[in-house]
């Protein structure tokens, strides 16, 4: 068996990159392509001409630039809370849980094996009317009789937040756990009290881990609609919505398509800034 | 033609092998033969081609320019698979998946060899670890790692073992011992054996021959004593042991000895352990082979005068001197305690004597500090 | 006279000192502990109202009842959308592992032009939000009259997969000593042995966790499930559309099961890998 050494990588990566090719660079392509339509006179809905309308983009943004503030508003807090809430529990388990680390991990990636729909509606009834968490709250007054938290940008967020956990906290811990106990000791060796110490030599040594973590929840955060159309309101409605229903709604492809590279767009400017700042090459 | 490799035996013949990366030559026109059943070593500091000149015999690496020969057979272009040569790896490269007795078994396997389980038995009673053929590598420790992993190899009774600093990752004690037996072992079974280290003291102890490695070339090959008591180059000089090496002029013939000036004072060497190719040269005299005596006591042979003790280390069974010569350079001596405490010190008034015979001559023109440096690995092993 | 040496004190902490070091030991256990709990609080609810008498509408808790496990196919839609979700996940679980374990072995043990580009390639369709891959894909599919239904949601599934086995398995094959392959063929292996009897079973964990995590990725896929289904409806499509008028119990059921299954699987991992070690 002697064919040339050079060829086997190729060919390996021939079948599933063709499909990539196919399935993936092409539909963009196509959507650029479409973007740029507009409905052709007198003819039935779904029906379009190429006429490199790139007002398209300007049209569609104005429109829905509520509702990209919007998308890009809730991400970032729910990326912000997902950091928060997820910092302690992944240093938890790398640092504090002995040998219990396994089992830990396996139990922060397991809630998620539950569908993400039902998960999200069970938050939907837990903060309805009939759940526990509204009649304790108003009983306790922190809440007025009127305030529900379902439909409100509140239960939004949250939602986000808790889909999102697992993405935060992997990356997190991967990161976490490569720090060597001695660098922190040797802090303490050097007149670092613990809060120094962390200050100092944990958060910045766990920084990749929060760099790929954001990344890996903003991305999707600022894309998704299954939240907002759960837990939230026509007030609440995210870009990931409104192209929803240029789709299958109110037929407008050229729109949808314009709003998507719009967001795409955004999202990498978004992403190449915030990786310039942190300065991580390799996130793969 | 290659599947005739597999049943090549005969003397290692590697002719004018060179192995470039880009303009760097690690390995470089390197020409040598390792006769059919010794041990031989293949000496020298990191970075001087050993390894490399061991991974194309293995088949893992191929030469730029040059060929192999196993007996009449030219292995140059055979993949490893298709070559009688075995190899055990530096870091042991036992497959972690496999139990011991599969890992022994591989090489048996893959020949289609069919009593599997008695050439495998065999070999683990040879390393004297019978009991652990149902174990996996990572429940054994490095030194049964070690022995595994040479058991693995020498069960396809390969017509060269290759070790690649296997002694490496055991400690001091663990590893004086592995080198006693894997003397034996090579004695009992009668393989040819290609040992790759930097630590002279294991070559010396374990090889028949030795090849002295230095920037992809070979300095000197011969027997480890050889080696020692007659280096022909600085690099070997100093690499193996510690040498004193005093600069001097010929002067003239003394019938089968040479009489050489050096600073002045008059010294005669057997012309013969001369490699000198002018009249210039280099004396060189190791230090145990120095005598040390008080000014006016008769000695035999050979004596340097004005020479006085700068320091002095006491180590049990020796004693080491530092004695500064009168034209400024500093001399080492190495005296047994064999008649009690050193009877010198510091600042004494000394001369310096030694037999003719145990003089070597390297060139005028050699450079004296090469083979100095401390090797890193040799830091760490201390 | 020799004096007794003085009897050496244990130092005492005052209790109050006592209570606040051992609350700054633990409070990151403690926060742990809360933690969990928020994860698993939906969990909770959905096992819990799993066993809910509730008919169709599953909103309010109305008493105890084993029929939904007894009998989980007892809302028709529910195993139907089941049953397409798994369909999909097993083709796309074995389409995406195959394709994406050959690149992620050209690109982790070759060195060739284009690998860095390469690398990008496999990058961007996780960065790409889920809505664009979806959008993209139907408008692809309705270009060239291919109606949204099975097969394209496979593709698309095995789209969206294929990045994440290649970094699985990559990642698996980075911590594979190169020395193993070649002491396989010092031993007389060669290429095609040394893959099948050394390389391949030590990469088969990656491949099999890569396998696993399309599958999940595959099963619990809603937004692109969306756009390229058309009129087929998978488990969380089916979820989705039935919670405006109530889910019926037996999803939950269904839920409940995926979530022990997968808890089952991984903890029998663990254990296998512990006792190879062991």
């Amino acid at each position: 068996m002697s064919f040339p050494k050079v060829r086997v990588p190729y060919l390996l990566l021939l079948p599933g990159f063709a499909f990539l090719f196919t399935f993936f660079i092409l539909p963009i392509i196509n959507l650029a392509q479409t973007s740029t339509q507009t409905p052709i006179a007198g003819g039935d809905t779904g029906q379009y001409e190429q006429t490199l309308a790139f007002g398209n983009y300007i049209q569609a943004f104005v429109d829905n630039k509520e509702q990209f503030a919007r998308s890009f508003v809730y991400a970032t807090l729910a990326t912000i809370f997902a950091l928060v809430i997820a910092y302690p529990l992944a240093y938890a388990i790398a640092f504090k849980s002995g040998k219990f680390k396994n089992i830990l991990l396996v139990l922060v990636v397991a809630p998620f094996f539950t569908s993400f729909l039902l998960r999200t509606i069970a938050w939907k009834q837990i903060l309805g009317e009939e759940g526990f968490v509204v009649p304790a709250l108003r009983s306790l007054h922190i809440i007025s009789q009127q305030t529900t938290l379902t439909s409100t940008s509140v239960a939004v967020v949250a939602g986000m937040t808790y889909n999102f956990l697992p993405f935060m906290t992997l990356p997190l811990y991967a990161s976490l756990e490569r720090i060597d106990p001695r660098t922190i000791e040797a802090a303490g060796d050097l007149y670092a009290n613990g809060i120094t110490a962390f200050r100092r030599v944990t958060v910045p040594l766990s920084l990749p881990g929060v760099v790929a973590g954001t990344l890996l929840t903003f991305i999707p955060a600022a894309g998704d609609y299954v939240n907002a159309a759960i837990l939230g309101s026509p007030n609440t409605k995210m870009i990931g919505n409104v192209i929803e229903s240029r789709y299958f709604k109110i037929v407008d492809y050229p729109t949808a398509a314009a709003l998507s590279f719009t967001l795409m767009a955004a999202i990498l400017i978004l992403v190449t800034l915030y990786i310039r700042k942190a300065g991580t090459e390799e996130l793969v | 033609m290659s599947s005739d490799a597999i049943s090549a035996r005969g003397d290692l013949r590697l002719t004018r092998i060179t192995k470039s990366y880009g303009d760097f030559k690690a390995v470089d026109d390197l020409t040598l033969t390792i006769p059919k059943g010794s041990f031989f070593a293949l000496l020298g500091p990191s970075g001087c081609g050993k390894t490399t000149t061991l991974r194309m015999v293995a088949g893992l690496e191929e030469p730029t320019v040059g060929s192999i020969h196993l007996g009449d057979t030219d292995i140059t272009t055979t993949r490893p698979y298709q070559r009688p040569i075995n190899t055990v790896f530096q870091n042991y490269a036992l497959f972690p998946h496999l139990t011991i007795f599969e890992n022994i078994a591989f090489g048996l396997r893959r020949r289609g060899i069919k009593d599997v389980k008695e050439q495998v038995d065999k070999v683990l009673n040879l390393v004297e670890l019978p009991h652990l053929a149902e174990r996996k590598p990572t429940q054994l420790s490095g030194g049964q790692q070690q022995r595994i992993a040479l058991a693995r190899a020498i069960v396809n009774r390969p017509a060269l073992l290759l070790l690649d600093e296997p002694l490496g990752a055991l400690d001091l004690k663990l590893r004086r011992q592995m080198q006693i037996e894997l003397k034996w072992i090579q004695r009992e079974v009668g393989l040819t054996f290609v040992h790759v280290t930097h630590d002279q003291e294991e070559a010396m102890t374990m090889a028949d021959t030795i090849a002295v490695m230095n920037e992809g070339k070979i300095e000197q090959m011969g027997s480890p004593a050889d080696l020692y008591d007659n280096p022909e180059t600085a690099f070997v000089a100093n690499f193996l042991g510690q040498s004193n090496l005093i600069k001097g002029k010929i002067d003239g013939n003394d019938g089968d000895n040479l009489v050489v000036d050096l600073y002045g004072q008059k010294v005669s060497m057997p012309k013969k352990r001369s490699h000198a190719v002018d009249n210039s040269l280099y004396a060189g005299i190791r230090p145990e082979k120095f005598r040390i005596s008080r000014l006016g006591t008769p000695v035999k042979g050979n004596i340097l005068t004005g020479g006085h003790i700068e320091d002095v280390s006491y180590i049990g069974v020796s004693t080491q001197y530092v004695v500064a010569m009168p034209w400024g350079q500093e001399v080492m001596v190495f005296e047994q305690n064999d008649d009690g405490v050193a009877p010198f010190d510091k600042g004494d008034e000394v001369n310096i004597s030694w037999e003719p015979t145990f003089t070597f001559g390297l060139r005028g023109d050699e450079d004296i500090e090469a083979g100095t440096e401390v090797n890193p690995e040799e830091l760490e092993e201390q | 006279m020799s004096q007794k040496v003085k009897d050496a004190s244990i130092p005492t902490i005052p209790a109050k000192a006592r209570f606040s070091r051992w609350f700054g030991r633990n409070l990151l256990r403690i926060y742990m502990i809360f933690g969990f709990t928020y994860l698993f609080i939906p969990v909770a609810y959905t096992f819990a109202f799993s066993f809910n008498d509730s008919g169709k509408s599953n909103l309010i808790w109305k008493g105890f009842t084993l029929s939904n496990w007894q009998n989980p196919c007892g809302a028709p839609e529910v195993c139907n959308a089941l049953g397409n979700s798994i369909k999909i996940g097993l083709l796309a679980t074995t389409f995406s592992t195959i394709l994406g374990t050959m690149i992620a072995f050209a690109i982790g043990r070759y060195q060739f032009r284009g690998r860095s580009s390469s690398n990008l390639l496999i990058f961007l369709p996780m960065a790409t939000p889920e809505i664009v891959l979806g959008a993209s894909l139907l408008s692809l599919f309705l270009v060239f009259k291919i109606n949204p239904g099975f097969w394209p949601t496979v593709i698309a599934h095995v789209m969206f997969c294929i990045s994440f086995v290649v970094v699985t398995v990559k990642a698996r094959i980075a911590s594979l000593d190169p020395r193993l392959e070649q002491a396989a063929m010092d031993l007389y292996a060669n290429e095609l042995e040394t893959f099948r009897r050394v390389t391949l079973p030590l990469v088969a964990p990656g491949i099999a966790g890569a396998a696993l995590l399309a599958f999940s990725l595959s099963f619990d896929d809603f937004i692109i499930t969306n756009f390229n289904s058309g009129t087929l409806i998978t488990f969380p499509k089916f979820v989705y559309v039935s919670a405006a008028r109530g889910i019926p119990a037996q999803a939950n059921v269904i839920g409940s099961s995926m979530f022990f299954l997968a808890l089952a699987i991984v903890i029998a991992g663990q254990l296998v890998k512990r006792k190879k070690t062991r």
